[in-house]
């Protein structure tokens, strides 16, 4: 009974003549998980998001790259100039998300291979974390910028001058002298590639095993 | 540092600066040093590129003043620093009477340390030289390289008293037609510095005259009267000596010095000194004009004169393996152009290394008279930047640039993809001086106030547009020590920090760290404050020192 469970959630073995037969109808799906795994755990040494200030007196920009455990770039001139303003110091944001997002990934990027074995819908949802992480990090960036440029010091020595606002999370904007250009960068684009092949892969997964599944089904009732 | 440039301990805080040269490899600038002369007080200066700041004064030993200063041999391993006025070596006394027998010239030559960025000292020596005056040196180079070169200018041996009815000095050490040419064996120097064979002066290695003249490292050859330079060419086979009462630069061959040495064939001088026959060494004399002074060179076989009386720069031809680069014959003036005015020195692009750039001159004029507008009695120098970059005839005046501060004297270009110095100081705590992290640097999270006793330790950093701490609370008669990092990492952005009335002000560039000192003597109440416009809040940058007249308790403000 139990085997049986279990059977029907890591779904139908493909038999060996239609293996033989057919083989990349059925490796195909393994090489779009096993690439999407590929792209995750790479991703994690990667920027997933940045940000370049421009303004006059500072003709190369300022930039901060957002990686999943740390920010990288001109951190410190930027908090320098944000506390006029009464913005909290960036390293301030994401504590949590910074402290597990990189195993988080990994992990991510573990249950995909794992979805390589179960042949069954249930791969579906196995995968579904990682193929909406993407979209989880963004409402996170989203949230952590809305929180820092709401909460603005009302001490600071421009706080007067400021109201509160949502520093742009993609796309262009103004701060006080500064143009702001934020976009997604190689590790989310990296992350949403994976996300893509995900749904491939399990388009061709359902493609190549339906049948092999149905068959399954249709025994059972004997 | 300052201190190390004071003279038998008075402090001496002014220079006369006059010759930087740029440190060399393989004869060509490696933009790593600077150094500088001071005429006034016989100092060099050492100065990092990297930062563009003094690192090293060094106070010569054994003379008053220099000229010669500074020219560096091909890899940088001496600075040369020449004399100037004759005086006894070593600061003493001497009555004018006995000038021919206890006034002296020298030259110093600077052992440079790369690795430490410093002049080694111990590793320096001297040569006495009779009192003639030495004046502008050059080291040699290629073909000359080991041997070094200077002019004088009082072979007479003046020694004024217009005063008396005597001549003044500048006809007395005008009389002559001619001067010497110093032409130093460097190498061999060096060897005889280091067998040991010199004499103390202050402490100090010399040269004595007759060791040089015994061991063959002093000759002289006559130059035309009064000159004021004496540049190598860029393959060191010539020398150019402009006698700037003579209308012509006479060129010396190398070649031609080394077989009138060889050949053992001279005069001698008052002090036994061998004197090589003109005839033997001169390759050439070119006319170029009224009141020559100082050459350079190009890439194209083109020597530039600059002609003081004239107010303009001479070109004219190189020859040797220099006469196939230009289209005229060798030795020949071709042209001249107008310079406004009074021109000193002159720089081409890296023109005194064994490969110079072209294209650039600038004429380094005394005086602007109708160049500017009228500022007063006292008016700007003019720097006048001409393209050299056509040949023939052909040179283009570009640009005035009034110079509003002193008498700046020569220059070097460089090409500027040759430096790379820091944007700010590598890390937070710099000590410019020991180009290293300032051990008792204050660091953010840390500033503090400290006393011991009547020592009051201040530990303060400084980012836009606050100081920490904002109070300090001191009692009158402490001791203060005061340090202040500058914790920006931002490019150019500078902080200044004044105490008004106890006399300081300082520039904290991003990255350093600056310590000062000073008795609080004056009880009050005292706004520092930056002095550098920093930012949008930059006057609100300030803080109150608060001096407790003596007698309350003082209540340190943490």
């Amino acid at each position: 009974m139990a085997s049986d469970k279990l059977q029907k959630i890591i779904g139908p073995r493909t038999p060996q003549e239609e293996l033989a037969q057919r083989r990349w109808r059925y490796l195909w799906p393994t090489i779009c998980f096993l690439t999407a795994a590929l792209l995750l755990v790479i991703s994690t040494f990667l920027p997933y998001w940045s940000m370049i200030l421009h303004a006059p007196q500072y003709p190369k920009g300022l930039v901060v790259h957002a990686y999943l455990n740390r920010l990288e770039g001109d951190v410190q001139e930027i908090n320098g100039l944000n506390h006029y303003i009464g913005m909290r110091p960036l390293e301030e944001a994401a504590h949590f998300e910074k402290s597990v997002a990189v195993f988080g990934v990994v992990a991510l990027a573990l249950v995909v291979l794992a979805a390589v074995y179960i042949h069954s819908p249930w791969s579906a949802l196995l995968t579904f974390p990682a193929i909406v992480f993407p979209g989880i990090f963004l409402l996170d960036l989203f949230y952590w910028l809305y929180n820092f440029g709401h909460n603005l010091d009302p001490h600071a020595a421009l706080s007067n001058a400021v109201k509160p606002f949502t520093p742009t999370v993609l796309g262009e904007g103004t701060i006080g002298q500064f143009r702001t250009e934020a976009f997604a960068d190689f590790g989310l684009l990296l992350a949403t590639a994976a996300s893509i092949l995900i749904l491939l892969g399990l388009y061709l997964q359902r493609r190549a095993y339906k049948p092999l599944m149905d068959q399954m089904v249709n025994r059972e009732p004997q | 540092m300052l201190d190390e440039g004071n003279i038998n301990g008075k402090e001496v805080r002014w220079g006369d600066t006059h010759h930087p040269a740029l440190s060399e490899t393989k004869g060509d600038y490696d933009g790593q040093f600077l150094f500088i002369n001071d005429k006034a007080n016989a100092r060099v200066a050492v100065i990092d590129l990297r930062d563009f700041e003094t690192k090293q004064i060094v106070k010569n030993p054994v003379a008053l003043n220099d000229h010669g200063g500074t020219m560096v041999t091909p890899n940088t391993e001496y600075i040369i620093e020449g004399g100037q006025y004759a005086a006894p070596l070593g600061w003493e006394y001497a009555s004018l009477d006995d000038y021919n027998t206890d006034y002296r010239g020298m030259v110093t030559f600077w052992k440079f340390d790369r690795d430490k960025g410093r002049i080694d000292k111990s590793q320096s020596f001297a040569i006495e030289l009779p009192p003639y005056w030495q004046d502008l040196c050059d080291a040699g180079k290629l073909a000359s390289e080991g041997w070094a070169f200077c002019n004088s200018f009082n072979a007479e041996r003046a020694t004024g008293g217009v005063e008396e009815g005597n001549p003044p000095f500048e006809a007395g050490a005008s009389q002559g037609d001619t001067d010497y040419l110093h032409i130093f064996n460097l190498k061999k120097a060096e060897e005889v510095y280091k067998a040991g064979k010199t004499v103390e002066v202050n402490g100090f290695p010399v040269i004595s005259l007759q060791t040089a003249i015994d061991e063959g490292i002093l000759y002289f050859t006559p130059e035309p009267k009064s000159p004021h330079g004496v540049d190598v060419s860029p393959d060191g086979k010539f020398l150019v000596v402009s006698g700037k009462l003579d209308p012509h630069v006479t060129v010396y061959s190398f070649e031609k010095i080394q077989k009138a040495i060889e050949a053992g064939k001279w005069d001698t001088d008052d002090y036994g000194v061998p004197v090589l026959l003109l005839d033997d060494t001169k390759e050439a004399q070119v006319e170029v004009g009224l009141g020559p002074l100082h050459t350079q060179f190009d890439d194209k076989g083109y020597a530039y004169t600059s002609l003081f009386l004239d107010s303009a720069v001479a070109r004219w031809t190189l020859g040797g393996d220099f006469a196939d680069k230009h289209p005229e014959e060798p030795w020949q003036l071709v042209s001249k152009i107008s310079v406004h005015y009074n021109i000193g020195h002159l720089v081409t692009a890296e023109g005194d290394t064994v490969s110079p750039d072209g294209r650039y001159l600038v004429a380094m004029n005394k005086w602007a008279i109708d160049r500017f507008a009228n500022v007063g009695p006292l008016l700007p120098q003019n720097f006048q930047l001409i393209d050299i970059d056509n040949t023939g005839d052909n040179m283009q005046l570009l640009y005035d640039m009034p110079i509003g501060i002193g008498e700046p004297h020569y220059a070097q270009m460089i090409k500027y993809d040759k430096l790379s110095p820091w944007e700010v100081y590598p890390e937070i705590g710099w000590d410019p001086h020991t180009q290293s992290v300032d051990p008792n640097a204050p660091k953010p999270g840390e500033e503090r106030v400290e006393r011991n006793g009547k020592t009051v330790e201040v530990f303060m950093t400084a980012v836009r547009s606050h100081f920490t701490p904002e109070h300090v609370e001191i009692e009158q008669g402490d001791h203060v020590i005061w340090h202040i990092t500058n914790i920006e990492r931002a490019y150019d952005a500078t902080h200044g920090f004044s105490v008004p009335g106890y006399n300081i002000n300082l520039s904290i560039e991003p990255g350093e760290t600056v310590t000062f000192e000073f008795d609080a003597d004056q009880p009050g109440v005292f706004s520092y404050y930056c002095t550098e416009f920093c930012s949008a809040l930059h006057l609100e940058m300030t803080g109150y020192l608060l001096v407790k007249p003596t007698g309350t308790t003082a209540m340190l403000n943490q």
